[in-house]
């Protein structure tokens, strides 16, 4: 009888304990900054903002692919955190549930931020979500590789495969990038399928094919190793880092674990089809949102996210987590004061939402987009099937 | 469960009483013991189930987790699923890591149970260090076997490479063509423990008598082996091929660390697929429907099993 009570005590707390048991001071939040030192600096600006209007915050954090799944739990459960930080293309996705409430009610507006990252945070022409920080990627380039060569780093497409080309030799590899099958991998190949004039909602056109093409052409002529397709973004910085690739393309969060590993490195904008082509990056980083739960929680959370937004603490987190800040103003002071990041900023002012195109279909399409690109690099299919079948996949979308 | 309560109250209790007074206190007390269970039974396994059933035949998407709606729509995620082309590589890559799993991994296991039959020195510890790849945690064989394999600097390319067995690295993990069979590879060496542990303590259960008898006869080893090992450990090798079945029909861990179900889907298993499907793509109604197709050929197995069980049992009792 002892155990049965037992468990059925254990069973009715499990159900209520999350909710309730909250003082009326706390902010609960949510993000996936997992790694020890992100989670440090994201802390530090949150528990400022909190201490500025009496509150406190209760962080939450999971790694970026539990994100969603513990989000739609806590959908189900009515137990959402006041304050959550998405990755930016989830953004319409979590909108689209309605479980989140718009930002103008708490005089949250986009103003003077990039328009890439306004679109990324809206949904039916509402804003949901502002990220203090957006990132890109950029080209890295080893420049000891580079000198003893005698190259400059390369600005077009047939310049960087060239370049890849010499400096491939014996375990090195001219250039790492990550095609893993999710969105990592759809993520770094998008810059080459936009700067070709390639779009997500036409796969199959020949712009499209003709990018894949080159980009699975990299691996094929053995510029870059056939692992790429079990890459994620930090495998690629592991094999730069330890001089096993000349180029790599990343983005620049990358910045701090390069420090510690002693590489000479210099960083570019992508290089595009021709040099008059601006690049075309997909804008990443999380954007924070207020869900749906009551007016006091709303109002506590939307004061919290809109100081992370003020000038300074946007600067303050920004530089210590190497993003770029998503005020138009904010970023080119930055990229005066911080040259490293330059590439980044310059690339985020032509840089384009993810979901731009297709809203909440993104994630399906996205995934379709992946396995096409692993369909050609990993197997034998050619590109222009493999795109077939993802525009079908596409198209199917809903 | 059913046997044992009837065994015991049927000793317990006098024959001649009909019903003491203390049959009541009896009867619940019986509950009281079967209760926990049956409560656990319901709520972390009817209930899961049920719902995932009822889930595959709804529209389950992100927005029904927070409006709730999920309308009804019948078979129809069944029908995407069967249409989608991935399935039949899943179910084929399911059926060929099933079987070529379980066949090296009984047949190795076999052999090194027989082997270590025989008593000579360290045997003891070399049995024990084989448990090794049973204890370790999937995530870190998988882990390592990730390092083994990869083409650059794997040991395992380096080693073909230095004894001229091959001429160019091999893409273990990479390529569509070695996938499966790199994730299969893993799992046999993650599952020959298993068969070794249950395979041996059967043999211990075969009396040495037989083998001397055998051996007077003039039986060799061989012979030995098809004539006495063979039938004796005819029960154990049902268990140990059944077990090996469904926990290989579900392995989940290995192939996700190992190739996340890729590349282009040339590894990808019912249970990965599943994965896939529910949580990268929050489409629940149909993860939810594949994870009932595994259900339901681990349930048609685990039928055979218990039929088979009770031809031995039933067999062994005309025999005693």
């Amino acid at each position: 009888m002892v155990t049965f009570g037992l468990a059925l005590l254990l069973v009715t707390a499990g159900c209520t304990g999350g909710v309730s048991s909250r003082p009326a001071d706390v902010v609960v939040e949510l993000d996936h900054y997992t790694s020890a030192e992100a989670g440090r600096q994201f802390r530090s600006v949150l528990d400022r903002c909190a201490e500025r209007f009496g509150l406190r915050i209760r962080r939450q954090n999971v790694p970026v692919d539990q994100l969603m799944p513990k989000v739609l739990r806590d959908a189900t459960a009515h137990s959402l955190p006041d304050l959550l930080f998405v990755d930016n293309p989830d953004l319409k996705t979590v909108a689209k549930t309605g479980a989140l409430t718009e930002l103008s009610q708490y005089g949250l507006s986009g103003e003077g931020f990039y328009p890439g990252i306004v679109e990324a945070g809206s949904y039916r022409g509402k804003l949901y979500g502002l990220a203090p920080g957006v990132n890109g990627l950029a080209l890295f380039y080893n420049r000891t590789m580079f000198e003893r060569a005698g190259l400059e780093p390369p600005e077009t497409w047939q310049e960087m495969r060239s370049a890849a080309g010499e400096l491939t030799e014996g375990s090195t590899h001219g250039i790492a990038f990550s095609a893993i099958a999710s969105e990592e991998g759809s993520w770094q190949f998008e810059p080459f399928l936009w700067s070709n004039g390639g779009a997500l909602d036409s796969l199959d056109s020949r712009r499209s094919v003709e990018a894949l093409e080159f980009w699975s052409g990299l691996v094929e002529e053995g510029l870059a190793s056939r692992s790429v397709v079990n890459w994620n973004q930090n495998d690629v910085i592991d094999r730069f880092a330890g001089g096993n690739a000349a180029m790599m393309i990343n983005g620049s969060w990358s910045l701090s674990s390069l420090d510690d590993s002693g590489v000479d490195y210099g960083i570019v904008t992508l290089p595009t089809p021709s040099p008059d082509i601006a690049p075309k990056v997909p804008l990443g980083g999380e954007v924070g949102a207020i869900p749906e739960t009551t007016p006091e929680r709303q109002r506590d959370a939307a004061r919290v996210l809109g100081c992370m937004l003020e000038r300074d603490n946007m600067l303050d987190w920004t530089s210590d987590h190497a993003y770029v800040p998503a005020r138009t103003k904010v970023a080119e002071q930055y990229a005066a004061e911080r040259p490293v990041m330059k590439p980044f900023v310059e690339e985020v002012a032509t840089g384009r939402a993810r979901t731009a195109e297709l809203g909440p279909r993104y994630r399906e399409v996205s995934q379709g987009l992946a396995d096409a690109i692993q369909a050609t690099i990993a197997g034998s299919t050619s590109p222009r099937e493999a795109l077939e079948r993802a525009a079908r996949i596409a198209a199917n979308a809903d | 469960m059913t046997t044992n309560t009837r065994t015991t109250s049927g000793t317990s209790r006098p024959r001649h009483a009909h019903r003491k007074p203390g049959g009541h206190r009896e009867r619940l007390a019986q509950w009281t013991f079967v209760l926990p269970m049956m409560l656990f039974l319901l709520l972390f396994f009817c209930y899961p189930v049920l719902r995932n059933l009822a889930m595959s035949f709804q529209e389950w998407t992100v927005a029904s987790f927070y409006e709730g709606g999920s309308p009804f729509v019948g078979l129809d995620n069944y029908i995407a699923l069967v249409t989608d082309p991935i399935f039949g590589r899943a179910v084929l890559n399911t059926a060929l890591f099933t079987a070529g799993s379980l066949l090296f991994q009984f047949v190795i296991g076999l052999g090194l149970a027989v082997f270590f039959q025989r008593r000579f020195p360290l045997s003891g510890t070399l049995r024990g260090l084989m448990l090794l790849p049973w204890l370790l945690p999937l995530v870190v064989s998988g882990a390592v076997f990730r390092w083994i394999y990869d083409e650059g600097f794997g040991v395992l390319n380096q080693l073909l490479l230095g004894l001229h067995l091959i001429s160019d690295p091999i893409p273990w993990l990479s390529s569509t063509q070695y996938a499966l069979t790199s994730a299969i590879i893993a799992n046999i060496w993650v599952g020959v423990p298993f068969n070794l542990v249950i395979l041996h303590s059967g043999l211990q259960a075969v009396p040495a008598s037989l083998y001397e008898a055998a051996a007077l006869d003039g039986a060799g080893p061989w012979q030995r082996f098809r004539m006495i090992t063979l039938p004796l450990l005819r029960p154990v090798i049902a268990i140990v091929l059944m077990l090996g079945l469904i926990y290989t029909l579900k392995v989940f861990d290995m192939i996700m660390i190992l190739t996340g179900g890729g590349p282009a889907n040339a590894s990808e298993t019912l249970t990965t697929w599943s994965f896939a499907l529910s949580f990268e793509e929050f489409d629940f109604g149909q993860g939810a429907a594949v994870g009932n197709l595994l259900i339901v050929i681990a349930l048609v197995f685990a039928l055979l099993y218990l039929r088979s069980i009770r031809n031995t049992f039933s067999s062994q009792g005309e025999r005693g």
